[in-house]
């Protein structure tokens, strides 16, 4: 399946993909509305990590055999059978947080603010580019082809 | 080939998908003595609580058995297992054969033999026909105070579900504070604190010595210390015990604090492999086997039983205790080891935040993670988990172990590498 690549040396740290995730995932899908007007505002689905000169964005892996999809109580938690992707089904999910005490990432957040539920990378579900990627200036996002990558199984 | 599955929770569901991921052609036959179809068990608290409906109870969509063509037997119950004919036999006569058996009959509640626990209004809480019973009890009696034995993890979720329906609870737990397996003093303190807060009261090192019934309902109960409690209702969550009542003792499948696995699941006898909260298997941190009775190790196994009994090769890594779980909205988690023995080969590294109510903790053996806690700050507690999962050194990064920016950017570049295998992080 198509997965986002990260390369660590090549962020600078911008943060456009954390804030065109945030956008993407807003109601409006607008910049300036999904910032200023819409409440609860929408999550970011990925995270930046930085420290010093090293920083690097960090969504879901996907995982083959995903830690997160076993653990999920459920069954919010499924995989898509056209892309292979990990999705979370937030009418079903309650909250429960197992897959975040066994996601070996750190990639899902606890949304408690909008619909109480697992926020995780979804892929941009739809679109052919995941807009952190897209709107990565320095490629340090990338989204290709690959062999199955992680392995978050518990 | 004919696979046969008893059960129908979380193992066989991971059963059937590993089967089929591998095998599309042979038939799979589930039998279970729930009528429904496969559902969450762990909502059942939400449904009582009346967070979750009826509708929202499916654990895998309508179409599950349909599209992995397995036949089902729901609501028919399994009387015995003869491994040497290998056919199982139904209650109301008739057999099912097999080539290879998945034995996934998971956990039955435990009832202390008590006078007064045949009284109406007891009830134990494991199945949404118990859910159904509860729910209907607390209407026609009007319930407005319970019971809950057990201060444990069903204990805590069951107090959460009554409270939501406005009934005034008091925990009954035998140990000196409540989540004693699973949390240190520290953190069980902080669960009673909040829960008190929440008008719920816990007695600890005490028990239920007696129920007393009036014209047959629950009145009130007297615990061991001579205390009586006025409850219309008493719910027994001090958890569960393997179910291998369908196990024969001449079968040869052996039989200790659950069923024997091996680490491909399989029992000491060929063809059949169990599953789910029934075994003991393989526990990572102790290097032992033992029940762990909790839902990823169940699909888990399940799983990597569903690949051996469909021919493909799979080993059962282990598994260690880790439970999630919100006390009055409060998030905790906590992994393997918490609370270890005062010994020099142990290492705590914490913090506690009075008042913002937060507090982690992390236990260390010989620079390894082997636990850790954390109450109401879970933010990627997964990534601890992965580091106990995988026994890794953290002598490299120790100090930053509960820094506020920890991440996988503490993480050595050739450990952060090897976790998102080369190609997801390229360094």
């Amino acid at each position: 399946m198509k997965r986002i690549h990260v390369n660590e040396e090549y962020c600078i740290a911008c943060r456009l993909c954390e804030i065109h995730c945030l956008v993407q995932h807003s109601q409006s899908r607008k910049i300036i509305k999904a910032f200023k007007e819409e409440a609860p505002r929408a999550m970011a689905r990925l995270l930046v990590e930085e420290q010093g000169p090293l920083s690097f964005a960090m969504q879901c892996r996907h995982c083959e055999e995903a830690a997160c999809l076993e653990a999920c109580m459920t069954g919010a938690m499924h995989r898509d059978e056209e892309t292979g992707a990990v999705l979370c089904d937030e009418d079903k999910c309650v909250g429960c947080w197992m897959c975040i005490m066994v996601c070996p990432f750190g990639a899902i957040q606890r949304n408690i603010v909008g619909r109480r539920a697992a926020s995780k990378c979804d892929l941009c579900y739809g679109n052919e580019v995941p807009v952190c990627v897209a709107h990565c200036p320095n490629e340090a996002l990338t989204f290709v082809e690959d062999t199955p990558s992680g392995n978050g199984s518990a | 080939m004919r696979y046969l599955i008893i059960g129908n929770s979380a193992a066989a569901v991971g059963a059937v998908e590993a089967i089929r991921h591998y095998d599309r052609q042979s038939a799979i036959t589930i039998v279970a003595d729930e009528p429904h179809h496969v559902y969450s068990r762990p909502l059942i608290s939400y449904l009582l609580g009346g967070t979750v409906d009826e509708t929202r109870m499916h654990y895998r969509p309508e179409d599950f058995y349909e599209r992995n063509d397995v036949e089902t037997m729901l609501g028919v119950e399994v009387t015995q297992i003869d491994v040497r004919a290998k056919t199982v036999s139904l209650a109301g006569g008739g057999q099912v054969g097999y080539d290879r058996l998945l034995i996934s009959t998971g956990g039955k509640p435990f009832v202390p033999p008590l006078p007064g626990a045949d009284l109406l209004g007891v009830y134990t809480f494991t199945t949404w026909q118990d859910a159904r019973r509860i729910d209907h009890y607390i209407d026609d009696n009007r319930v407005e105070s319970a019971l809950v034995v057990g201060g444990g993890l069903i204990g805590l979720k069951t107090t959460e579900a009554l409270i939501e329906r406005g009934i005034a609870v008091t925990i009954v737990e035998l140990a000196d504070r409540i989540l004693s397996t699973t949390f240190d003093r520290t953190a069980s303190k902080m669960a009673e604190s909040i829960l008190r807060q929440h008008q719920v009261e816990a007695r600890t090192g005490t028990t239920v010595e007696e129920i007393i019934g009036r014209t047959g309902r629950v009145d009130h109960a007297v615990l061991r210390d001579g205390e009586r409690i006025d409850c219309d209702l008493v719910l027994f969550a001090i958890g569960v015990r393997p179910n291998t009542g369908l196990i024969p003792a001449d079968s040869g499948i052996a039989i200790e604090r659950g069923i024997c696995v091996d680490r491909h699941m399989q029992t000491t006898i060929d063809d059949v492999y169990a599953a789910g909260d029934c075994v003991q298997a393989y526990d990572m941190l102790i290097d032992a086997c033992r029940p762990i009775a909790i839902w990823p190790n169940a699909y888990r196994q399940g799983y990597v039983a569903g690949c051996n009994m469909a021919g493909v090769d799979k080993r059962y890594e282990g598994s260690f205790p880790m439970n999630s779980i919100e006390v009055c909205g409060v998030p905790t988690i906590s992994v393997g080891l918490t609370d270890p023995p005062r010994d020099e080969d142990y290492e705590i590294i914490d913090k506690y935040d009075r008042d913002a109510l937060v507090y982690k903790k992390l236990v260390l053996y010989h620079n390894q993670l082997v636990g850790a806690i954390f109450v109401g700050d879970i933010d990627r507690a997964g990534i601890y988990t992965g580091l106990i999962r995988d026994g890794v050194d953290v002598r490299p990064f120790k100090e930053h172990l509960l820094s506020g920016s920890f991440g996988l950017i503490s993480l050595p570049r050739d450990l952060r590498k090897h976790m998102v295998v080369g190609e997801g992080i390229e360094v």
